[in-house]
């Protein structure tokens, strides 16, 4: 087997741009491989024709590529049923795509439980319900980054109609008890809700074993171009449900007066699809089969391992990580703090001694320093405001592992912080 | 050293050194910009006499981009006219340091101009009031 930095060689990024540069912010977006740049040239190039329409052979053609994606990634995450999968933009369509078909069947006084590691995604779209009277709440998490299960169990009530919850937090590597939850949710007859955008790419993924009702996910993350992902929904629940975007191929008549729509999956994809997308997102779920999911999960757990000892060892006594330390639980994200800054209160009357940072180094000069060495990490509060202030900083850094990267990777990292923490003395 | 790396000597200068860091008693302004993006905080008192900006001080926290380029604006703008301060631009600022920001630092290095800006409209509503 090729070692994960022979792979590099895969990623025309890494040959061309990206030739000296430690890319550790894949889970905001990966690079691709060229197989997947290929795929959607290839389209474009032999295959270009809208889908489900055309009578003529080319159409026909493109539609049959298109549904063979749908088939194959969905085969991917466990689906035997291609229909349970959706092609929409990304994660948080999906979750808007929810909030919104879900909410039509929500009254007054119903609840939704999520967690507080959530991403923006799968916050905001069930804050918009709120006009309905819905209720929002958030279970919360241990000291060790963990998930409160407890606290979980005490906010699923009578009235908790939906649980969404983060497979794996964007900001603490936390992966959580998905099948357990989902148990939980079920015996309660709420509907369970997986967002696995930081799951899907990094680990074996099996909505079956999962018993998850919905899950989300992105294919950017996952080595697939941007503005393609997936839906995932049992297909009962997901064919009940009602529209979101209304307009062609979602439907089956229309008349003046009112129309009948498709069934799943079609009924969500209004509008020609990203057919591009999928065929790319379909080569990179067949780049990352041949890796083999199980051997990803291995790698990426030696470098949160790595990671996590290296932290021990590096002496940078200002050096402050959040997040699981037992790698098993834990995904390839590293967010840290070089020295914590708290939140303010505004409303409070400012002085220098409740406003003075000390010794500790803003997030923002960790990453443009960390820049300067040719490391891109990610700053601020990776669109996770209450989980970042649940932690009562105002921001972070983040550093998040894929396939390329290798060990030397992190201690260029932590070399870096080292030079930047004696800059900043 | 390359122009740039003299100019980041400078900022973490001001950074860990700054100039006009405190509160005036008796200001005839005071203002607190913040970023809710990244929580730098800026806090601005000045004094304002014949139309002159004759003491400046602030305090905040934040990146060594927003608390750099406050502590180098602050020198910059002590004793000067207000007529003369607002024809300060944002580009002014920025060549000031003369770093290589992306746009997401240079709402950091803005962050103090923005609070004198405010500063000055302030005090020209209040002058406009009659009071």
């Amino acid at each position: 087997m090729r070692s994960w930095q022979q792979i590099k060689g895969d990623f025309p990024f890494f040959i061309e741009n990206g030739k000296n540069l430690i890319y550790l912010d894949n889970a905001a977006t990966t690079q691709k491989p060229k197989k997947v740049i290929d795929a959607i040239v290839d389209f474009y190039t032999h295959w270009n024709s809208n889908v489900h329409r055309g009578i003529y052979r080319l159409s026909e053609e493109a539609t049959d590529h298109y549904e063979k994606a749908r088939k194959n990634i969905a085969g991917f995450i466990g689906s035997r049923d291609p229909r349970q999968l959706v092609f929409v933009r990304n994660a948080t369509e999906a979750l808007n795509l929810l909030a919104y078909s879900l909410g039509h069947g929500l009254q007054k006084g119903d609840e939704v439980l999520l967690t507080i590691m959530e991403h923006h995604s799968n916050i905001v779209p069930w804050q918009f319900l709120k006009e309905k009277g819905v209720t929002v709440n958030f279970a919360d998490i241990n000291p060790d980054g963990t998930l409160d299960m407890e606290d979980f169990q005490s906010k699923l009530t009578k009235k908790t109609r939906i649980v969404s919850a983060t497979h794996c937090s964007n900001l603490l590597g936390t992966i959580n008890d998905a099948r357990k939850m989902g148990k939980l949710a079920h015996d309660n007859g709420s509907i369970f809700i997986l967002d696995a955008a930081q799951s899907v790419p990094h680990m074996p993924v099996d909505v079956e074993k999962l018993d998850c009702d919905f899950m989300a996910f992105s294919g950017h993350k996952m080595l697939g171009p941007m503005g393609i992902g997936g839906l995932y929904g049992k297909y009962e629940l997901l064919n009940g449900l009602p529209p979101f975007n209304g307009g062609g191929e979602m439907i089956r008549e229309v008349y003046e007066d009112h129309s009948t729509y498709a069934d799943a999956p079609e009924k969500f994809e209004a509008g020609t699809p990203n057919v591009a997308g999928a065929i790319g997102l379909s080569s990179a779920v067949d780049y990352l089969r041949d890796l083999g999911m199980e051997d990803i999960r291995r790698h990426e757990k030696d470098l949160i391992a790595y990671t996590l000892r290296k932290e021990e060892e590096s002496g940078i006594g200002l050096l402050k990580s959040y997040g699981p330390r037992n790698p098993e639980i834990r995904g390839g994200i590293y967010t840290f703090n070089l020295g914590e800054i708290s939140p303010i209160s505004l409303s409070d009357d400012l002085n220098n001694s409740n406003i003075s940072i000390g010794s500790s180094i803003h997030p923002h000069d960790v990453a443009s320093g960390l820049d300067r060495y040719n490391v891109a990490v990610r700053a601020g509060h990776h669109c996770a405001m209450p989980l970042t202030h649940r932690l009562n900083v105002v921001a972070t850094s983040r550093a998040s592992y894929y396939i390329y990267n290798s060990r030397e990777d992190i201690d260029k990292l932590f070399e870096s912080l080292e030079r930047i923490r004696r800059l900043y003395a | 050293m390359t122009d740039e790396e003299i100019n980041t000597e400078i900022l973490l200068d001001h950074y860990r050194n700054p100039h006009n860091h405190g509160q005036i008693g008796d200001a005839s302004e005071k203002l607190i910009e913040f970023n809710p993006v990244c929580g730098d905080t800026v806090q601005l008192t000045i004094k304002i006499e014949n139309d002159t900006i004759s003491d400046i001080k602030f305090i905040g926290r934040g990146c060594s981009v927003s608390q750099g380029s406050a502590s180098m604006l602050t020198d910059r703008v002590k004793g000067m006219k207000i007529e003369e301060i607002k024809k300060i631009k944002e580009k002014d600022i920025l060549s000031m340091l003369g770093l290589n920001l992306g746009p997401s630092r240079e709402k950091c290095a803005l962050l103090s101009l923005n609070a004198l800006n405010k500063c000055i409209e302030n005090h020209e509503k209040k002058a406009q009031g009659g009071n």
